[in-house]
């Protein structure tokens, strides 16, 4: 039916009448492709690009080949920053269990639970900005709730974002707050659409608890597991307003990570070492594309198999 | 439905829910109670050590107007909003026409280049800020709102398109196929046919976005320099400079910094959770 129509087109109809199926689809796109390339696309490889070079971001560039990675290698602070963001990344996965766990203690139908639910989630809707500076009072030694609680019991309370071994850990506590949240909403949406059915079936079988959960609940609520832990992931890996508002990577650099230290070196009283910045950039760039390229791996799958 | 339904454990177990959901809450809400108790206490509390504990007097409205007056709390909200508000209304339209570009449409650059927008949009803020810095003063746009509402526009796009270019595959594709047999242009079924029915999409973005960039703190920190330009979020951190160890006006400044996108998240629950949760129901 369609074909025929086509193949009605008189030959003196437009060129765009009789390319518009090929053409039309650009004109939909241009500005889209026009805006992400000019911003997000090419400044990724433009960054690659000054990365070999030493730069304040003003004057003229110099060309130092793979001499900022060299550096890069021999650089305690990046050592540091490297650990930092593994711990991120293997704490912030708490928030996934863990919103799990509160997604199953709220997944009820009792009165006034979705108001619960709402404010349950609260926590992710706040800036982090806002969020880091709640802690940051907080963890305060003489009047945050810290200090209350460690006087309770009779203990001095520690100076968390004092102390370099303490400071990163404290920083993820308050950064798992939001994040937990998230997973939380995610699997609340997840357990929705768990089927009755099986749930039913399974009880049917003396299915409970612990072993319900392990052998039917979870395998259905993979595409929430999938999501949850890609966007903590990234969360993780971003990681930087509370960084930025808690200790500004300090004490003596000893919080800092990937994407802080990277604005401190290009852009902070520190110096304007553009060069050395997008150097370290370039690495983060790096371990977030294993990621992100499992992710577009994933979502390929899917793509098939539609 | 998992865990089963506590009413069907007896009216004890039932109670004893009742009971621990708001003690629950409490806790896990507790900083924010604990700043809301803060931002509404007088100043000579916080000098007599009383940070967290109960308010010797509640001067909600005195600490409230005093942030306003004493600062430029003001000018830093309406800077958020003329930020926010663009970047949404511009970043939403140009994921319409780019999503119905890449769901309506076989062709053979489709799918590499929704990919190529699902991967920008992971892609960590640091790769992209020299260049987009450099960019944006070579072009006079550094230290504009113009500049950083040009930038998210730009960087929210790969998330819009994502959702929206996955919620017009979904819709029934025979509506396109019939209105195209009856001769309607490609323009008047994007206009007429589409943008009616991804009108829930546009919802789901808008909220979503709004949130995202109202409580964006490294893009204004590195495009932006001084007050004239400055949100929210970045006006909170200056203002607790400003405010030394007045913690009970950074309180309240942080808080009414909160209120727009909680507001947003309230009315508009349904949308705000569908979009968060694109693809976690997906079997």
């Amino acid at each position: 039916m369609n074909t025929a129509t086509r193949s009605d087109i008189p030959k003196n109809r437009s060129w765009y009448q009789r390319n518009r199926f090929a053409i039309t689809p650009w004109i939909f796109l241009a500005p889209a492709i026009l805006f992400f390339t000019l911003y997000v696309i090419a400044p990724i490889f433009q960054s690659i690009w000054i990365s070999f070079f030493e730069w304040n971001g003003l004057g003229a560039k110099t060309w130092v080949g793979m001499g900022n990675y060299v550096e890069l290698m021999d650089d305690d602070r990046f050592y540091t920053s490297l650990k930092n963001n593994l711990w991120w990344l293997v704490l912030y996965m708490l928030a996934v269990p863990i919103g799990l766990a509160i997604a199953l203690f709220l997944n009820q139908t009792v009165t006034g639970i979705r108001l619960y639910k709402s404010l349950f989630f609260f926590p992710f809707v706040i800036s982090q900005v806002v969020v880091g500076l709640i802690f940051t009072w907080f963890y305060n030694p003489n009047f945050g709730i810290v200090a209350i609680i460690w006087e309770f019991f009779g203990a001095t309370p520690p100076a968390i974002l004092a102390d370099e071994d303490l400071v990163t850990f404290g920083i993820i506590f308050a950064g798992l707050w939001p994040q937990i949240a998230y997973c939380m909403i995610l699997y609340l949406t997840g357990l929705n659409n768990v089927s009755p059915d099986q749930i039913e079936a399974a009880r049917l079988d003396n299915a409970k608890g612990f072993g319900m959960l392990w052998h039917v609940i979870l395998p259905q609520l993979k595409p929430a597991t999938f999501i949850a832990v890609v966007v903590t992931v990234i969360g993780a890996l971003r990681s930087f307003d509370m960084i930025a508002i808690m200790t500004g990577g300090g004490p003596w650099g000893s919080s800092n990570v990937l994407a802080y230290f990277m604005f401190e070196t290009s852009l902070s009283e520190y110096g304007f070492r553009m060069g050395y910045g997008s150097a370290i950039a370039t690495v983060l760039f790096l371990i977030m594309l294993v990621y992100i390229s499992f992710f577009l791996y994933r979502m390929y799958q899917d793509e098939k198999g539609n | 439905m998992f865990p089963k339904p506590i009413e069907k454990r007896g009216k004890g177990a039932l109670l004893r829910y009742h009971l621990i959901l708001p003690v629950a809450l409490v806790i896990w809400l507790l900083p924010l109670i604990a700043i809301f108790l803060t931002s509404i206490r007088p100043g000579a509390d916080i000098n007599a050590g009383n940070v967290f504990g109960w308010p010797s007097d509640f001067l909600f409205i005195e600490n409230y107007t005093a942030v306003f007056t004493q600062s430029k709390a003001w000018l830093y909200l309406l800077n958020s909003f003329k930020i926010t508000i663009p970047t949404v209304i511009l970043s939403v339209s140009l994921a319409c026409l780019a999503g119905y570009a890449l769901s309506v449409y076989r062709f053979k650059a489709a799918l590499p280049l929704f990919f190529l927008f699902v991967a920008g949009n992971f892609v960590p803020f640091q790769i992209l800020m020299v260049p987009v810095r450099d960019f944006s003063v070579q072009t006079g746009l550094y230290d504009t709102i113009t500049g950083l509402v040009l930038f998210h526009a730009a960087f929210q796009t790969g998330f819009c398109t994502l959702f929206m270019r996955n919620f017009i595959k979904a819709l029934p594709h025979e509506l396109i196929e019939s209105a195209r047999i009856e001769g309607v242009g490609e323009f008047k079924i994007f206009f007429y046919l589409v943008l009616p029915l991804v009108r829930p999409a546009i919802a789901a973005l808008s909220v979503l976005i709004f949130t995202f960039v109202w409580n964006d703190f490294f893009w204004a920190t590195v495009l932006i320099q001084g007050d004239h330009g400055l949100p929210i979020t970045a006006g909170v951190r200056s203002l607790n400079g400003q405010f030394v160890s007045q913690w009970h006006l950074v309180s309240a400044a942080s808080l009414l910094a909160a209120v727009p996108p909680v507001l947003m998240f309230f009315t508009m629950q349904k949308h705000f959770i569908a979009g968060l949760t694109l693809g976690a129901s997906k079997g």
